[in-house]
C-alpha cells in the first residue's frame, strides 16, 4: 500500500491566557491509501487539534510552530490558501465532532451539500439548468447514499428539522460528496445513541470500501476501533504514546496508558473481570517539565521514567513511547 | 410562521396598544394644571368661550367616560381641533407625516449601508486599525448629541463649503405634485429629475445625522455577531469543505450574523421618533417631530395627546416587527 499521509514531528501551540499550551506535541503518523487509522485517547489528548492542523484549520490563538504534512506527495504546508482551499473537501473531508453544531443553521440542507459539489466537483455539466439538475441529483444520491430517507423532499429542509443521526449522517455525506481520498472523522458516534452508532460505522466503511477510501477514525471508543480500524495510535497529552496494528496493540499493548485504557472499558475477552480505571487526571499542559507525561499516573513508573521518553521500536510496524516496554508481557 | 400563528401574534398586540392608550391618556389627563387653562394661557377669554373649550374637550364628563370616547375617537383617527391651525389635528398630522416617514427611511438605509459593512469588515480584521477606528467612531456616534452633530454638519457643509442646503426640504422653485408625500418619490414620478436631485441634496444631512447613533448601534451589533458566528462549528465545518472565503463569510457567516442586525435595526427604528424632534427642529424640516416640538409649546394639548399615541403605537409597531423579522430570518424559531 502506498502512503497517503505522512506528518512528522508536528507541533501546535495555543497562546492561552494561563501560558503556552503545545496540543500537539512531536506527532508523527502515516496513513497509507485506502487504509483505516483508528485514534483514541483521553478527552483533551490532542486529537482534534492534530487533524484540524492536518486540514489547516487551527485557528487563533492556534498555530502551527514545528512539522511536516505531506499529503499525497505534497507539503500541506507550504501550500496557499487557495491551494489549501481546492485540497479541502476535494481531496480531504472532515466531519466535526459535534453533528449538532457543525451545519449552518441558517441555511437548507441542501444547500450545505450542494455547495461543496460547486465548489470542487469538475464533472458538473457546464449549462446552467443542466448544472442545476446534476446537482440535485447528486444531493439526492448522496443523502440516499448514507441512508436519509426520500431524500429529495429533504433537501429544501433546515438542519433543525432533522434528527442527530440524522444530521451525522448529512454531515458524512457532505464530507464524501467530492469522493475524498481520505475521510477524517472525528468521533463521529458519541451524538448518537448505540444503534444508530452501529450504522454509522457500518456506512463509513461501506464506503470506504467502495470507494477505496482511506480513514482517520477518532474516538474514545476502543471496541470501535478493534472493529473497524487497522492500525491505532493512542495519544496522551499531545503526544503519541503507542502506534500499531489494531489487533496486536489490543492484544499486547505495550505501553502502560494503553493497557490502562484497555482495563478501564468493558470488553468480551475480558468477561468476568473487574474495570479497573486509570487513577489520576490528564496533567495540565501548561509547563509540562521533559519527562514522560504519564509517569503520575502509571503503576509501572520508575525513578528513571523522570526523562523525556522517545518512541521506541515495539515489534514489527510497531512503536510505544516507553522506557519499560520489555517489562510488558 | 403559519398565517395563523401570525394572526394570534397579531392578536396579542391589541391589549399591549390598549394599554399604550390608557397610559398617553392618563398621562396627560393627570399632567397638573388645568388643560383649558394651560392652552388659554396670557389669553383672556370669557367663561362662556372656557366652557365651551371645555366641553370641545370633553372635560365636563367623568375620567371614565372620557377614556371610552377617546379610545372611540382615536380608532376613527378623530383626535379633535387643532386650534391653532384651524384643523383636524389627524389632517395636520396625515400632512407632516410623509415628510417625516421619508426622512426616517433614507436615515434607516443610510444606517444599515454604511453599519454592515464596516462591522463585518471590523470583525474580519479585529485588532486592526480599521477596527479600532470603527469601535471609537461607533462610541462617538452613541455619545455625540443629535443636535450637536447636525449643527456641525451644517456649518461645514452649509455654511463653509457651500455645497448642500442649509434648511427645509426642498427649494420653492423645485415644487412638485403631491402624490406619495414623499419627494424623492413624487419628484421622479412627476419625471423632474433635477428636483429629485435637489431634495436629495436637502436630505443628505438631516438623514445622517439621524442615522448617525443607529449606525453606530448597528455596527457594533454586526461586528460583535460576526465575531460571535466566526467562532462556531459550523464556520470551521464550511472551512474544512474548502468552499471559497467569500461564501463563507457572506453565506455562512452574515447570514446568521444580521439576525440580531436586523431585529435591533427595527427596535431602533422606534428610536429615530425621538430622534427626529431634534433633528427635524436643527434642520427645518416639515415634519411631525418639528410639528410635535412647536405645537408644544404652543401647548397645542389635542395635538401633542395624538402624537404621542402615534409614537407609541409605532414603537409597539416596531417591535412587533423586530420580532417577526427574527422568526422570519431565524428558521430554528418557531413563532
Ligand atoms: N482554542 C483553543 N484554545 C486553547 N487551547 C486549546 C484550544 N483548542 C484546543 N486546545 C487545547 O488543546 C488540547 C487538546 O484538545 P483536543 O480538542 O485536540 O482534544 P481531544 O483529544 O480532541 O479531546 P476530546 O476527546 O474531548 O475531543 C486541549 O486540552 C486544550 O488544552
Ligand atoms: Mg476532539
Amino acid at each position: 500500500m502506498t502512503l497517503l499521509l505522512e506528518v512528522t514531528n508536528l507541533c501546535t501551540e495555543f497562546n492561552t491566557r494561563a501560558g503556552l499550551v503545545r496540543a500537539v506535541d512531536g506527532v508523527s503518523l502515516r496513513v497509507s491509501r485506502g487504509e483505516c487509522l483508528g485514534v483514541v485517547g483521553e478527552s483533551g489528548s490532542g486529537k482534534s487539534v492534530t487533524f484540524a492542523s492536518v486540514m489547516g484549520l487551527v485557528r487563533s490563538p492556534g498555530r502551527i510552530t514545528h512539522g511536516m504534512i505531506f499529503f499525497d506527495g505534497r507539503e500541506l504546508r507550504d501550500m496557499s490558501p487557495d491551494e489549501m482551499r481546492a485540497t479541502r473537501g476535494r481531496d480531504i473531508a472532515m466531519t466535526m465532532q459535534d453533528a449538532l453544531t457543525a451545519l449552518n443553521p441558517a441555511l437548507t440542507v441542501g444547500e450545505q451539500l450542494s455547495e461543496v459539489l460547486i465548489a470542487h466537483d469538475e464533472t458538473l455539466p457546464a449549462g446552467r439548468a443542466a448544472r442545476r439538475v446534476a446537482i440535485r441529483d447528486k444531493c439526492v444520491e448522496m443523502l440516499g447514499l448514507v441512508g436519509i430517507p426520500s431524500p429529495q423532499s429533504r433537501l429544501a429542509q433546515y438542519p433543525h428539522e432533522f434528527s442527530g443521526g440524522m444530521r451525522q449522517r448529512i454531515m458524512i455525506a457532505i464530507a464524501l460528496a467530492c469522493r475524498p481520498k481520505l475521510l477524517i472523522a472525528d468521533e463521529p458516534t458519541t451524538a448518537l445513541d448505540v444503534t444508530i452508532q452501529a450504522q454509522v460505522l457500518e456506512l463509513i466503511s461501506d464506503i470506504r470500501a467502495r470507494l477505496g477510501m482511506a480513514v482517520v477514525l477518532i474516538t474514545h471508543d476502543l471496541g470501535v476501533v478493534a472493529e473497524h480500524c487497522d492500525r491505532v495510535m493512542v495519544m496522551y497529552a499531545g503526544q503519541v504514546v503507542e502506534e500499531g496494528p489494531t489487533e496486536q496493540v489490543i492484544t499486547q499493548p505495550r505501553h502502560p496508558y494503553t493497557r490502562g485504557l484497555l482495563a478501564s472499558i468493558p470488553r468480551p475477552a475480558m468477561r468476568g473481570q473487574p474495570l479497573t480505571p486509570i487513577n489520576g487526571q490528564v496533567p495540565d499542559l501548561v509547563g509540562l517539565p521533559p519527562q514522560c507525561r504519564f509517569q503520575s499516573r502509571c503503576p509501572m513508573a520508575r525513578p528513571e521514567c523522570l526523562v523525556e521518553v522517545p518512541m521506541f521500536d515495539a515489534g514489527p510496524d510497531r512503536r510505544a513511547r516507553c522506557l519499560r516496554l520489555e517489562d510488558m508481557p | 410562521m403559519s398565517f395563523g400563528k401570525l394572526l394570534e401574534r397579531i392578536i396579542q398586540l391589541i391589549p399591549v396598544l390598549l394599554g399604550v392608550s390608557l397610559i398617553v391618556f392618563v398621562m396627560l389627563a393627570l399632567t397638573p394644571g388645568d388643560p383649558v387653562q394651560i392652552m388659554v394661557g396670557e389669553q383672556s377669554i370669557t367663561p362662556e368661550q372656557e366652557a365651551e373649550l371645555r366641553r370641545d374637550l370633553g372635560l365636563d364628563k367623568p375620567m371614565v367616560e372620557r377614556f371610552f370616547i377617546f379610545l372611540g375617537n382615536a380608532a376613527q383617527f378623530d383626535f379633535g381641533q387643532s386650534y391653532y391651525h384651524g384643523r383636524p389635528v389627524s389632517a395636520v398630522i396625515a400632512e407632516r407625516l410623509p415628510a417625516t416617514i421619508e426622512l426616517s427611511l433614507v436615515a434607516l438605509i443610510v444606517a444599515l449601508v454604511t453599519a454592515i459593512p464596516l462591522g463585518v469588515l471590523a470583525a474580519i480584521r479585529k485588532n486592526s486599525v480599521l477596527d479600532r477606528l470603527a469601535t471609537v467612531g461607533s462610541l462617538l456616534g452613541v455619545s455625540l448629541p443629535g443636535f450637536w452633530f447636525g449643527i456641525l454638519l451644517i456649518m461645514l457643509f452649509s455654511v463653509h463649503l457651500q455645497i448642500l442646503p442649509v434648511s427645509g426640504r426642498i427649494g420653492y422653485a423645485s415644487e412638485v405634485p403631491t402624490v406619495s408625500g414623499f419627494l424623492l418619490i413624487d419628484t421622479l414620478l412627476a419625471g423632474d429629475v433635477r428636483a429629485f436631485g435637489e431634495a436629495l441634496r436637502y436630505l443628505i444631512l438631516p438623514a445622517i445625522t439621524l442615522g448617525l447613533p443607529m449606525t453606530a448601534i448597528l455596527m457594533r451589533v454586526t461586528r460583535t455577531s460576526m465575531l460571535e458566528v466566526m467562532r462556531q462549528d459550523y464556520i470551521t465545518f464550511a472551512e474544512a469543505k474548502g468552499l471559497p472565503r467569500r461564501r463563507v463569510l457572506f453565506r455562512h457567516a452574515l447570514k446568521n450574523a444580521l439576525i440580531p442586525t436586523v431585529s435591533v435595526a427595527a427596535i431602533e427604528m422606534g428610536s429615530l421618533l425621538g430622534g427626529n424632534m431634534i433633528v427635524e427642529t436643527v434642520f427645518g424640516w416639515p415634519g411631525l417631530g418639528r410639528l410635535v416640538v412647536e405645537s408644544i409649546f404652543l401647548r397645542n394639548y389635542p395635538l401633542v395627546q395624538a402624537a404621542v399615541l402615534l409614537y407609541a403605537v409605532t414603537y409597539v409597531l416596531l417591535n412587533f416587527i423586530a420580532d417577526i423579522l427574527y422568526t422570519v430570518l431565524n428558521p430554528r424559531v418557531k413563532l
